[in-house]
């Protein structure tokens, strides 16, 4: 290392610097108020914590995206935490035990082993609210609602909105006797929308032609209102992908209800985080970003590793991928800027101004900062024996 | 809403390729694509565009949204990692394959299935390594970016992984096949929120070129 590169940050990680900062502030306390207007109680879970128990209940994925030590007291392996959902999850299953619904949500840092994608952040500012304890529509559609209302106060405009439900693909799946294998090949093949990788797939398992035309099917379900007609009509033989249908109406419904200005599409084949959810499953994009800029869904039973198998459905994102993508105002800075002036009158001046609100800024003695360089456009001057505040005349 | 539609497409055979589909799709450049040095090319539809870039970097253009649509061959796209993308339709065009080669030296002795450890050159690492590991094999690869064939020759390594259409540069360098990876052709790939977004826009060009496929 020389003294030329020593400032250098690993991949994927980026600090934030004051102007930027003031902004990320300024929404993460505007969502924390939203949340706490919606009713979802903050937690704020560890940063790090024991590997066994930050990793029950998750998938393979996560292990490999959590950064681990070795704790020097115990000797066990520590993991720094990757996604702060199923910590949430433990707090509610393990420390609130309530038999009622609860909401929560947190903000905070987490890290990952790897960006999701190029030149993509390794330390997201994780946001979320995950319901737990209801596993009615309405509960969906609370928490899609919410999403909405989160993405608008981040200036992310008309998002397009996706709905999905991991019943659809699992109950065509099931219907043509595929097996966990074969299951996953043809997922990443659906997810791809690959038709001609979904077809030699199909035909090379011998799969029945009724069976091949309803998976094939799923391909072009995707759009407005109408495609849960098309839908029904094209598996109404299938009971359980027309319930899966009329929980994605009645979640639909609810929200219209709640978000009138809501736009709502459904794309029956967008099964990202198929294996994690087992709902409705939900995505905002936005043009430019080829993934979701936010999104959740059901996830029950997660709290079954801790004891208590509950309902839950919850959604999240990456404060500092909204900010990037959003149009949330820079916050300029204002304040006053005080004299360096032994004056007490002035310290009492001071310290009103700051009980009311005021930033003040006070000028050190023989430093050159002017009231602009602390981000000042008022000033602290001495009229007729009273300090009074008046704006900076260039 | 401005609907700018950018196609990626790849210099080379692909270029080629692509253009007479594209044609009987109602999409045509303003000026000669192959012998222009421009990157960016007007078409007759003042809504679409084309832009021209390596092959290698059409699937990342696509999948950050640089461009719309893109055409690329199936050997990037499985080099290619992280999703984004939609893999909308094989244009059967570019057709190749990917395979392993050695020296018909080493191969008149060589039996594939007692490789245990192999040393392969190849640009397509990430897919080279994924084969191997699925079928229980260790590799040690070494990063090329062209001339493939030269480096058994000059031990640099035993074999080596590549795309080979006709087999013509194989044979002249005294290599043979003996295993072949996957078949390869170049596909339609479509940004995932272009193709939500823009919708209205993209899926007319999808469905004729859908039909100038056949």
């Amino acid at each position: 290392m020389t003294a030329k590169d020593r400032w250098l940050l690993p991949e994927g990680i980026e600090e934030t610097l004051p102007d930027e900062a003031r902004r990320f502030e300024a929404m993460r306390r505007a969502i924390l108020d939203l949340f706490e207007r919606w009713g979802y109680a903050l937690v704020m879970p560890p940063l790090i914590e024991y590997l066994d128990s930050l990793l029950t209940g998750v998938g393979p994925e996560m292990d490999l995206q959590t950064f681990k030590v070795t704790d020097q007291r115990s000797g066990r392996l520590m993991g720094i935490r990757a996604d702060m959902t199923p910590q949430a999850a433990r707090i509610d299953a393990h420390y609130l035990k309530r038999a009622h619904a609860t909401r929560v949500c947190y903000i905070g840092p987490v890290l990952r082993t790897r960006a999701d994608e190029p030149a993509g952040s390794r330390e997201p500012l994780q946001l979320g609210a995950e319901l737990f304890g209801h596993g009615g529509p309405e509960s969906d559609a609370e928490v899609l609602s919410l999403m909405l209302a989160t993405l608008a106060l981040t200036g992310v405009g008309q998002p397009h909105v996706d709905l999905a439900h991991v019943g659809i693909f699992g109950g065509l799946v099931a219907a043509a006797g595929l097996d966990a294998e074969r299951k996953n090949e043809l997922l990443s093949a659906v997810e791809r929308r690959a038709r001609s990788d979904v077809e030699t797939l199909l035909s090379a398992w011998s799969v029945k032609p009724e069976d091949r035309r309803r998976l094939l099917g799923l391909l072009d379900l995707n759009g407005d209102g109408g495609v849960l007609a098309r839908a029904r009509s094209m598996y109404e033989s299938l009971p359980v992908v027309l319930a899966a249908l009329d929980n994605l109406e009645a979640i639909a419904a609810h929200v219209r209800r709640q978000t009138p200005a809501a736009v709502l599409h459904f794309d029956l084949a967008e099964l990202g985080g198929y294996h994690y959810y087992t709902g409705a499953m939900f995505a905002a994009f936005v043009a430019g970003q080829g993934r979701a800029v936010a999104k959740g869904g059901r996830y029950d039973g997660i709290g079954r590793a801790f004891g208590r198998d509950r309902a839950a459905t919850g959604f999240g994102a990456d404060l500092r991928r909204l900010l990037k993508v959003g149009a949330a105002p820079a916050v300029p800075a204002s304040g006053i800027f005080a004299p360096s002036d032994a004056d007490a009158a002035l310290a009492a001046e001071i310290a009103r101004l700051r009980a009311a609100g005021e930033r003040v800024v006070r000028q050190l003695p023989g430093d050159t900062a002017a009231a602009a360089d602390c981000g000042c456009d008022r000033l602290l001057v001495k009229r007729g024996g009273r300090w009074r505040v008046e704006p900076v005349t260039s | 809403m401005s609907a700018v539609v950018h196609i990626a497409l790849s210099k080379g055979r692909i270029l080629e390729e692509s253009l007479p589909l594209l044609a009987k799709a109602g999409i045509a450049p303003r000026e000669d694509v192959l012998q222009s040095r421009k990157l960016i090319f007007e078409t007759n539809r003042p809504e679409v565009r084309l832009v021209v870039i390596r092959a290698q970097d059409v699937p990342t253009y696509v999948q950050f949204g640089a461009a719309d649509l893109g055409v690329a061959g199936k050997d990037q796209l499985m080099e290619h990692e992280g999703d984004g993308l939609y893999e909308l339709l094989d244009l059967k065009i570019a057709c190749c394959h990917l395979m392993v080669a050695e020296p018909a030296s080493l191969a008149s002795h060589d039996d594939p299935k007692s490789w245990t450890r192999l040393r392969i050159a190849t640009k397509y690492v990430r897919t080279t390594e994924r084969h191997f590991a699925a079928k229980g094999i260790q590799t040690d690869i070494i990063k090329l970016y062209g001339s493939m064939e030269l480096a058994p020759l000059v031990g640099l390594s035993d074999r080596i992984v590549d795309l080979v259409s006709t087999g013509q540069t194989l044979k002249a360098n005294g290599l043979v096949e003996v295993e072949r990876i996957a078949d390869i052709s170049a596909w339609l790939i479509a940004n995932r929120a272009a193709m939500k977004i823009k919708r209205q826009a993209l899926q007319p060009i999808v469905e004729r070129l859908q039909q100038a496929v056949g």
